[in-house]
């Protein structure tokens, strides 16, 4: 019992000791001065180390923002963030565009259909390796919540084959926008709270038969537009944030309601107005 | 004397443990991107290789052996590297800190490239002198400089080569480890 436990253990514990004892001393003589401002300027951050200033974390943008980095890139602690740090440096804060997360699809399960059933790794990577996924429309939204994992903040929730985002838990920091296999989810500013729920290049036609909210590229959201500020590009409309007053005239104007208010709920405008326009068409 | 030059050479050309015996490719892939950092990873991977045999080897001769503890070598030299590793570390970071970011994770993960675990323990299997130890890791950390040194060149031909959309990034780049490997086994049954 001696031999076999207490002797190694012993000798571990000593090794891991002289190791502890020799990595403080060389510590300390290799000490990095810091900068004193680093540790207010890191509390001020949200420390989601989401990666949304283009920086590998908080920790890193916060050295940038001492190395001379804008101080307003921080766009989950927004104004707030901002205007701590900006204060800690002495310099002006600017302004810092609160942004936004938005699925460019509408393809759920009432919208468009399976193509098969996915038995594989429940994920989107996964199934989108699969003949580019498991729904009828190859830019559709596959559904299986990749986002919704990689998600800091849980504003996504996948329902009938969607994700759908909830704008108050959003903090714009654009990680699911990243894992998105189709790239169907764009970071906008969250003033913009019109937008095209659709992805599809395919032309009028092919959108049309396949997917009951899909965008046929019809341009009269284009002509009905006051502001120029949406377009039909790839067979898709495309809205210009710049331009875009959020009037809601293409809204009302467009005839398969692809395009949607972000602040009217989304389940309303889906599961229950969707019935009736297909008894008007 | 010529006992150790072929013991250097062989550790460093023949035996390449990176491109002969399979060990540290995560290194070979991740850090081989640039010239300056696959330098830089190879020159801390020699200090960690020949810091950990000049520790490894008198603990296992001296502690483990009369104690009949053998079977915790493992154990005991993972501790050992880490402790060299975590040295490294803060030494790069306050003298060398370009490098220190340029290395960025894969600094930390040399506690677990199983090039400088395996060099440690192939010195004790084969039954190597103190002296020939430290020679064969010298030459091991200096074979794994020269395979990522080789593929960052490599590498460099392929960022700006016309390739098919298919094989761009990973494929490509394996298939590149692949060619190059197999011309080290040209070497082979020299020494």
């Amino acid at each position: 019992m001696f031999e076999t436990i207490i002797i190694p253990a012993l000798i571990f514990a000593g090794v891991g000791l002289l190791a502890g004892v020799l990595l403080t001393i060389f510590s300390k003589i290799f000490a990095v001065e810091t900068d004193e401002r680093f540790e207010p300027i890191n509390d001020a951050l949200p420390q989601a180390n989401c990666g949304a200033c283009g920086y590998a974390g908080c920790s890193d943008y916060a050295n940038a923002v001492l190395a001379g980095a804008e101080v307003n890139k921080c766009i989950p602690g927004g104004k707030k963030s901002a205007d701590a740090i900006a204060e800690i440096m002495g310099v002006a804060a600017g302004e810092v565009e609160s942004m936004v997360a938005f699925v460019r699809c509408d393809g759920s399960a009432g919208n468009t259909e399976a193509k098969y059933s996915f038995d594989g790794t429940q994920s989107c990577a996964a199934a989108n390796r699969f003949y580019n996924g498991s729904e009828v429309c190859k830019f559709s939204c596959l559904g299986f919540g990749d986002c919704a994992k990689a998600c800091p903040e849980d504003a996504i929730t996948v329902k009938d084959r969607l994700a759908r985002i909830d704008r108050a838990k959003c903090i714009g920091c654009g990680i699911c926008s990243k894992v998105c296999p189709d790239h169907l989810i764009v970071i906008k500013p969250r003033k913009n709270h019109v937008d095209v729920a659709c992805s599809s290049c395919a032309g009028g036609k092919e959108t049309r038969s396949i997917c009951k909210a899909g965008c046929i590229a019809c341009k009269i959201c284009e002509k009905k537009c006051p502001n120029d500020a949406i377009h039909v590009i790839d067979n898709v409309a495309r809205i210009d944030y710049e331009k875009c007053t959020s009037c809601g005239i293409c809204v009302a104007a467009c005839p398969r309601k692809v395009i949607r208010d972000c602040n009217q709920p989304m389940a309303e405008v889906k599961t229950e107005a969707e019935p009736e326009k297909k008894t008007e068409e | 004397m010529p006992e150790l030059l072929a013991i250097l050479l062989s550790a460093m050309i023949t035996d390449n443990f990176v491109l002969s015996k399979f060990m540290g490719i995560c290194p070979f892939l991740g850090v081989s991107k640039k010239f300056d950092s696959a330098i830089g990873m190879g020159i801390a991977v020699i200090f960690v290789m020949v810091c950990s045999t000049l520790a490894t080897w008198p603990f296992y001769t001296f502690i483990l052996v009369p104690l009949g503890l053998e079977y915790l070598n493992n154990i005991g030299f993972i501790l050992i590297i880490a402790l060299f590793v975590q040295l490294i570390e803060i030494m790069l970071k306050k003298l060398v800190p370009p490098l220190y970011k340029a290395l960025g994770v894969f600094l930390p993960l040399i506690t677990t490239n199983c090039a400088v675990l395996g060099v440690c323990t192939l010195n004790i299997n084969i039954g190597l002198t103190l002296t020939e130890s430290l020679i064969n890791s010298l030459g091991a950390g200096i074979g794994f400089t020269i395979a990522l040194v080789v593929f960052s060149g490599v590498r460099g031909r392929i960022e700006h080569s016309d390739i098919p959309e298919t094989f761009k990034g990973v494929p490509s780049t394996l298939i590149a480890a692949a060619i190059v490997s197999m011309s080290f086994l040209g070497f082979s049954g020299m020494i």
